[in-house]
């Protein structure tokens, strides 16, 4: 609509749904606006029509319209409920892209090692899941084109998923402020067709993929040491942690994911595995979020390792 | 009419008596008032300079964006304009406006007592709102803010240059005003009504107002926490909202807005009990639906308490609270389109006059019912996450505050004007500047909705070029609201110095307040009246056919 392209496969539901709501308030201002005008001009003071009689009950009028409005306003929330629950949903196959906002721009490490910043390159036609963290105060990751948005927050992972379908160069907006440079966090997004992102990726690929790069964090900061499974502390191993179910001391289970990954490395006596001692240190304020994303990027790989 | 005949011939044969304006002309009996009809026009001398104040904020803002790159060369400067902009209009004048000013002068007027429960108290709370007005501009001029009038956190908290902790604490002074006033007219409302004064034989008005002081009284206290946790983190680094020392900032969001979603109701319920008042008066006619709309105003406040998470669809709260809030959102808009089909139904069949007040209180009507349509896009969530942070967002909000709820105090300031000043205003004139008010601010705030569509981010200092077009006609607009807004300042002034006498009932208005003199003595009564019938019992219109 009005000239904003639809670069998403959400974005043609929001349109739809936008739609509706002007639809609706189209036909509402209608309503208001034409009694008002109809009842000013018909009855205004000096008209000499007659008045005839006024309803003296009221109560039926204001049911009437107490419940039509209900019932509209009922549908659109389910309607725009049913969109924003599929946005949370992100498919497994999902290409996986991190991103790291700070005053005042956007960081975008790829899995292959690439990185950029202010542009982030995709894929076209394939579901792309981007992990997000701030290194400082609150951003948001808005991307007209996709009629997406989501904040991005400092020591916490957020994660926004999109399907772009349209080749082309797009917004990619700053849409919380964040200080005086708020406005120059202007960033592009680049759809590109699958030949063209292979040959982008293989131009920009680093020597070391995100998750070797991660490895070699993995060695430098003493992980191994207790997770590589031959150390004399007993620590659990990793491989095949990722992605699978874990049990807590506390007699939960928790999913683990990005967001149980680094907090288990800045946060280790948050979640304790069942059945070991919280010995670990906290990273906390050691690693930042590019290391960290390393980090759980290597940590995932090897929970790929599992899979047979 | 048996109240007005017996008020009437008991307050008549006293001539020359003094007015509450001139029962007392020396400096010191306006400071030291507690007439609450001499404190209301203190406050309206404090909030009309508030208005100018964050009026011209807004100016320096549009002129801003006329080009995509900035006017104004430094985005710093830029950040401390909108956000000195909205502490101004929203804390220092759209929060008291019509209850300070319009309430205080006609709360007791109406319900037949002298004064409010605790003259006092309405003293102290006028001097809290200067001391914090006073705080506020030292902190806006010598130090400035850039954290938006929504001080989010960690910005606010840990990375904000400038004097925000000392415009916090203004901010957290002037919400013991609001809370005093609060208090005030709840007590005054339950304890002070004039014998035959039901509830239901109360003006709208006044339902309004006593669900706005319930807002007041329950909703600031939680703002003055989450203030004094904001200074707290920023002098002494207590880990509050800021993560990075053990923090949530998400925290911040849900504490803000449990106070600032309800004063949203805090500024625009006044609004809404001004326009039922005026269009029964301008309809002659009797309310419609005088029950519905009583009970409305109480439902927005006690919804509007459930409701703040609607501001967080895409701040990273959970979903199922995100969907449980969209539907709460779309229940508080119920009682609003309950109020605005209730006007049409009181327009309907009457004898519709156009006086300022009027034309004032239509306008309102029409911008209320768009800012509040717009409410429904952003409620909805998908198309909230599109459209959330963006112009959309202003536009939606100024429609209501501005389009709404300013209009709705003109209206006021007018249909009150003779009662208050004991004077007329020239009528020409101020239906002129209704329109044009109507016209200028259309033409700024429409763009804004499809710059909003668009993409263009809220607090932009500088903006990509394709959005210049929608730019460039919003400031056009907004030259046009300037002159709009300036010209009830000219004529007001004018009709205070020389301005012919009003009559006392210049709209042949029903209540209490059209049966004293324009403009009152100090005791308002000097018998308290005894109220036998309803406010908007205009006769029937074959009443009025036969009679005349």
């Amino acid at each position: 609509m009005l000239g904003l392209p639809q670069a998403s496969a959400e974005a043609p539901q929001t349109d739809a749904l936008i739609a509706g709501l002007v639809a609706v308030s189209v036909a509402v201002l209608g309503l208001a606006f034409g009694l008002m005008l109809y009842y000013v001009i018909r009855y205004r003071h000096n008209s000499p029509i007659d008045r005839g009689k006024i309803a003296d009950r009221t109560f039926g009028f204001e049911i009437t319209w107490t419940t039509a409005t209900l019932v509209i306003f009922f549908g659109l929330f389910v309607w725009g409920s049913v969109i924003y629950a599929r946005m949370y949903n992100p498919p497994s196959n999902a290409l996986k892209i991190y991103v790291v906002a700070k005053q005042w721009m956007w960081k975008i490490e790829h899995a292959g090692g690439q990185r950029e910043i202010d542009t982030l390159h995709v894929p076209v036609n394939k579901p792309i899941e981007l992990i997000m963290s701030s290194q400082d105060v609150i951003h948001d990751f808005f991307v007209p084109a996709f009629r997406l948005k989501r904040d991005v927050l400092p020591d916490q992972y957020e994660t926004l998923w999109f399907r772009p379908d349209r080749i082309g160069s797009y917004h990619l907006f700053c849409s919380q402020l964040c200080g005086t440079g708020h406005a120059a966090m202007i960033g592009t997004v680049i759809v590109m067709s699958d030949p063209d992102y292979a040959k982008w990726l293989a131009q920009n690929g680093a020597s070391d993929t995100l998750a070797q790069q991660g490895r070699q964090l993995f060695i430098r900061y003493g992980c191994d040491g207790c997770h590589g499974g031959n150390g004399t502390v007993r620590a659990p191993s990793l491989v095949g942690v990722y992605g699978s179910p874990v049990p807590l001391s506390d007699g939960t289970t928790v999913m683990a994911d990005d967001r149980y990954i680094r907090d288990s490395i800045l946060y280790p006596g948050k979640q304790i595995v069942a059945s070991y001692t919280p010995i670990m240190p906290s990273f906390n304020g050691v690693l930042g979020e590019d290391d960290l994303l390393k980090l759980v990027a290597y940590i995932e790989s090897l929970g790929a390792e599992k899979q047979p | 009419m048996s109240t007005a005949a017996t008020v009437n011939e008991r307050i008549a044969p006293a001539p020359r008596r003094p007015s509450y304006l001139t029962d007392g002309v020396t400096l010191k009996s306006w400071l030291l008032t507690t007439d609450h009809k001499r404190i209301a026009i203190l406050y309206m001398i404090s909030i009309t300079f508030f208005f100018f104040l964050g009026g011209s904020a807004a100016a320096l803002i549009r002129y801003n964006l006329i080009v995509p790159q900035g006017m104004i060369p430094s985005a710093e400067t830029y950040n401390r304009l909108f956000t000195m902009h909205g502490v101004i209009m929203v804390w220092f004048f759209l929060v008291p406006s019509i209850p300070v000013t319009i309430g205080n002068f006609v709360v007791p007027l109406m319900i037949g007592a002298r004064d409010l429960a605790f003259p006092k108290v309405n003293l102290l709370s006028w001097y809290l709102f200067i001391i914090a007005g006073t705080v506020a501009l030292y902190a806006l001029f010598f130090g400035g803010a850039d954290t938006g009038w929504t001080f989010y956190a960690p910005y606010s908290t840990n990375y904000a240059q400038g004097n925000v902790a000392l415009l916090v604490t203004a901010v957290f002074i002037s919400g013991f005003s609001s809370i005093a006033t609060g208090l005030n007219f709840i007590v005054t409302i339950h304890r002070l009504r004039a014998p035959g004064m039901t509830w239901f034989r109360m003006p709208i008005f006044l339902w309004s107002l006593y669900s706005t002081s319930v807002i007041m009284v329950l909703a600031t206290p939680v703002l003055a926490i989450t203030l004094l946790l904001v200074v707290f983190e920023r002098i002494f680094h207590v880990g509050i909202f800021d993560p990075r020392i053990g923090g949530d900032p998400i925290l911040f969001q849900h504490l803000f807005w449990f106070y600032s979603h309800p004063a949203v109701y805090i500024m625009i319920l006044p609004g809404l009990g001004v326009i039922s008042e005026i269009i029964p008066v301008f309809a002659r006619k009797q309310l419609f639906g005088y029950k519905f709309i009583a009970w409305s105003s109480v439902a927005i406040a006690v919804i509007g308490f459930f409701v703040w998470g609607h501001h967080m669809f895409i701040s990273g709260q959970s979903m199922y609270a995100s969907i449980v809030f969209s539907m709460l959102s779309y229940f508080v808009a119920v009682p609003s389109a309950i109020k605005v089909f209730n006007w049409l139904g009181t327009m309907h069949k009457g004898y519709i006059h156009f006086d300022a007040p009027m034309l004032y209180a239509l306008g309102f009507i029409g911008l209320f019912v768009m800012g509040g349509l717009t409410g429904l896009y952003l409620a909805a969530l998908a198309a909230d996450v599109h459209l959330h942070d963006t112009y959309f967002v202003i536009a939606h909000f100024h429609y209501i505050m501005v389009g709404g709820m300013v209009s709705a105090y003109f209206a006021a300031l007018h249909f009150w004007w003779p009662k208050i000043s004991g004077r007329t205003y020239p009528e020409t004139i101020a239906r002129a500047a209704a329109l044009l008010m109507f016209l200028g601010f259309n033409i700024t705030f429409f763009p804004q909705y499809i710059l909003g569509y668009l993409g263009m981010p809220r607090r932009y200092h500088a903006y990509p070029p394709e959005f210049q077009v929608l730019n460039v006609f919003s400031s056009a607009g907004a030259s046009i609201l300037a002159a709009a807004y300036l010209m009830p300042l000219a004529y007001l002034i004018w009709s205070l110095l020389c301005g012919e006498p009003a009559p006392d009932n210049p709209w042949h208005a029903k209540g209490l307040e059209w049966q004293t003199p324009s403009p009152p003595f100090s005791n308002n009564f000097d018998v308290t009246p005894v109220v036998t019938e309803g406010r908007y019992d205009y006769p029937k219109p074959e009443v009025l056919q036969a009679d005349g």
